[in-house]
């Protein structure tokens, strides 16, 4: 049990993943005019990492590195595999919401086919098998990684909201401001480092 | 200028993807701490977008329209799987220091968008030298941000001392490394200082009425992107308004 709960705030908090692996950047910078649409972005995100870090887990332990398969031989193919899974994962998702969950689709729907793109998925996946976590530690690490992004994204939004209003300079208005800002969001995710 | 040095050109320079596309930006911040680890994963993007480019092209009529994106997606990643095991071998120390960037090679947004927007529609060799052109471009940009970060974050350039480094204890004056340039938050000041840089070019040509040049940045949103490799085509921009 302990073991998990540092896996879950060791990867939502001190290795944030946007602020300091720098995965999901896209969505990060792009998705993050509003808090509202932000939210949904980061909810999306948490949904489908979630299950994105069970499957690959499991398709991993019981196909590509079991041994009574080609001598658990397959790992070698990971990377292909692990982002064919996903981009189906994300449509499946997309196609069952749609017909199950009208209301769950309308506030996540044009953010699923993003989320195929967004490294974060596969990130999570290849960490889980480097690091050698069992199907339970993997799904934990991705939780923990999806909501340090909810986290990050929801916070940027909330101060590029307020930041609207403010007098910047002809230049660093657009993108440069916002990169400004997550740099001084990464220093304060610092503040966590001595946290495990 | 024939075709295929104006395709190496317009990578370089023209639509060069890190300063002027701005496209694939998780590797460009995650591995520049050093201008070898930048010219690494460079190199190592510009192998698997030359050979991705050329295979997408070989097969432009064959693959059906309907399911480009995940065939894309598997030569994509069959070439990074080479890579990756070619660079385990071979390159040890580079290999573990660009870590788990190198599958991620996959899901950069430069390979799909040329495979996408490039070699789908064109010729062979004319896609092959789209490749070598995009590739370098990307190189380039990543080596100099790995420079601009190693030298004000530790006085050095690939690895040799270029700024002798303060001793206090021995009272001798020199350079102070200012570490946090080599950490998460230095990537995204360098980078923000350099689109700000951008933006003041751009700005200065559209005041004097130049033409201004296209940019289909990542980083106003994916959104904006209009390769369907980054779901361009089913995120409509304003959207988000």
């Amino acid at each position: 049990m302990k073991e998990l709960l540092i896996i879950a705030i060791g990867s939502a908090l001190v290795n944030n993943v946007v602020l300091s692996q720098f995965l999901g950047i896209c969505p990060f910078l792009g998705v993050s005019k509003k808090v509202e649409t932000a939210a949904g972005m980061g909810g999306a995100v948490v949904f489908v990492i979630t299950l994105a870090s069970f499957v690959t887990g499991i398709i991993n332990k019981f196909i590509l590195a079991n041994e009574a398969i080609m001598d658990g031989k397959l790992v070698y193919l990971q990377t292909i595999v692990f982002i064919l899974v996903i981009a189906c994962l994300v449509q499946f998702v997309e196609m069952f919401l749609k017909k199950s969950m009208p209301s769950l689709y309308q506030a996540l729907g044009v953010y699923l086919p993003l989320i195929t793109t967004n490294c974060a998925v596969l990130g999570v996946a290849i960490t889980n098998v480097q690091k050698s976590y069992s199907i339970l530690e993997g799904v934990i690490n991705g939780v923990g990684t999806s909501v340090g992004f909810l986290i990050a994204i929801v916070i940027l939004a909330g101060i590029r909201e307020k930041m609207e209003y403010n007098d910047i300079s002809e230049s660093f208005q657009g993108t440069p401001i916002v990169l400004i800002t997550s740099a001084l969001m990464a220093i304060a995710f610092f503040g966590f480092s001595g946290l495990i | 200028m024939n075709g295929c040095t104006e395709r190496v050109y317009n990578g370089l320079i023209k639509e060069n993807p890190t300063f002027v596309l701005m496209l694939g930006m998780c590797p460009t911040l995650a591995v520049t701490t050093s201008a070898i680890n930048g010219l690494g994963m460079g190199l190592s993007t510009t192998v698997v977008l030359v050979l991705s480019n050329m295979l997408i092209s070989m097969l432009r009529k064959i693959i059906p329209d309907s399911v480009r994106v995940p065939a894309f997606i598997v030569v994509v990643a069959s070439f990074v799987t080479i890579v990756q095991f070619l660079m385990e071998g071979f390159v040890p120390s580079l290999y573990a220091s660009l870590g788990i960037y190198i599958p991620l090679i996959v899901v950069n947004c430069i390979i799909l968008g040329r495979a996408e927007s490039y070699a789908s529609k064109n010729p062979v060799v004319l896609s092959i030298f789209d490749g070598i052109g995009m590739g370098l471009g990307f190189t380039v940009g990543l080596t100099a941000i790995g420079i601009v970060r190693e030298i004000i974050g530790s006085g050095k350039i690939f690895g040799t001392q270029i700024l002798p480094l303060a001793d206090e204890a021995a009272g001798k004056a020199g350079y102070t490394p200012i570490t946090i340039f080599i950490l998460a938050p230095g990537a995204f000041l360098v980078l923000a200082g350099l689109t700000a840089l951008q933006n003041k070019v751009k700005n200065n040509m559209a005041k004097k009425g130049k033409k201004v040049p296209e940019s289909a940045s990542c980083a106003d949103g994916c959104a904006s992107c209009t390769n369907n490799a980054c779901g361009g085509k089913v995120f409509p921009a304003g959207n988000e308004e």
